[in-house]
């Protein structure tokens, strides 16, 4: 089935069974390996990326859902040489342990930040449900604070 | 004559008592006739399939042990989810047997004015008509919510876990179901006493 659709701005047009995980299509056939696999049960939010502006898990979205739609991974979460400033709180406080994890929060706290300017810790509780096992959590709380000040700073 | 008269009424009335129709609504089915259909509903309403998105909380339940939902999930404002982490996160328009999340059209909780854990059969009956509690869904609406509805007839249709293991459906077909909730309507929506 031919599936098209925009990815981090560029339209692209796939060929593939509908039922293929667009995670898949996303690394195997458009070559993206930043949104990664973790568990394939839509639990732990590793291959979290945006599809129209909304947080979803990838491993867990059929290709044939994609078509027409705007894909937003990780490689495209930056505008040119300007990093996102989720990436920046991300850097600036050394977020990241082994870093498997690090993509799919960092989507999923893009989206939270466009929905939420500035989250509460009660909000990134709501909100944030994916899962670290080096437990970077600490870090992360303090880096999604830190990029929503960003995010609101005049330029 | 008159004796015998007098006892066919004394026999009808007894006959009337005995089967429970002594005093049927106006216009409508005597309560019996429903009261199978309204059981065999409620054997589907009740079901987990149907009650775990039925909470009386803002936590969705899933599972066959109708255990609180995984990963802190919550209602949301419009039952959709939280703002960055909506049911549509995980859950699309279909089931997905590769990972074994659910899936259906609008997939999301019922609002709370529909919670049915914890009531009987006779009150979740009560809030399915009552327009106060239903969204304001005329008795047609209704009807057709429960019998049409893509979100609704997934009970029936409702695919694997993420183990591959196929999720228990509700005891009563889809076609029984279906037309037992038309039965019921068409004789009045009536409640049996519990």
């Amino acid at each position: 089935m031919k599936i098209q659709f925009n990815i981090n701005g560029k339209a692209v047009s796939v060929d593939e069974d509908a039922r293929t995980p667009l995670l898949w299509v996303v690394r195997d056939v458009l070559d993206l390996k930043g949104t990664k696999f973790g568990c394939g049960k839509a639990a732990c939010g590793a291959c979290t990326l945006h599809v129209n502006g909304e947080a979803v898990r990838s491993c867990s979205f059929p290709v044939e859902y994609a078509e027409g739609k705007e894909i937003t991974t990780i490689e495209g979460l930056a505008k040119g040489d300007q990093l996102h400033p989720v990436q920046q709180a991300w850097m600036e406080e050394i977020v990241p342990q082994c870093g498997y994890c690090q993509p799919g929060f960092m989507m999923s706290t893009a989206a939270l930040l466009d929905k939420i300017p500035n989250p509460t810790d009660q909000d990134i509780d709501d909100n944030i449900a994916n899962i670290c096992r080096c437990g970077t959590y600490y870090r992360m709380r303090k880096a999604i604070h830190r990029a929503a000040e960003i995010k609101n700073t005049p330029s | 004559m008159k004796i015998y008269g007098t006892l066919f009424i004394i026999l009808l009335l007894g006959i009337g008592s005995f089967v429970g129709f002594s005093n049927p609504p106006r216009n409508q089915e005597p309560v019996q006739n429903t009261t199978q259909a309204f059981n065999t509903m409620m054997k589907v309403v009740t079901h987990k399939r149907c009650m775990n998105c039925h909470p009386n909380g803002d936590r969705p339940r899933q599972g066959e042990d109708s255990h609180i939902h995984n990963f802190n999930v919550q209602r949301g404002d419009d039952g959709h989810g939280t703002a960055a982490l909506k049911c549509s996160t995980c859950h699309q328009k279909a089931n997905n047997d590769n990972s074994g999340v659910p899936g259906a059209p609008h997939w999301h909780l019922a609002p709370i004015s529909m919670a049915w854990e914890g009531l009987s059969d006779a009150e979740i009956a009560r809030r399915i008509i009552d327009t106060k509690f239903n969204g304001d869904r005329s008795i047609e609406e209704i009807e057709k919510h429960m019998t049409e509805d893509d979100l609704v007839l997934w009970a029936f249709d409702p695919g694997v876990n993420n183990e591959g293991i196929p999720r228990e459906k509700p005891p009563v077909s889809e076609k029984d179901y279906i037309q037992a909730v038309k039965e019921w309507i068409a004789g009045g929506a009536q409640i049996p006493e519990q």
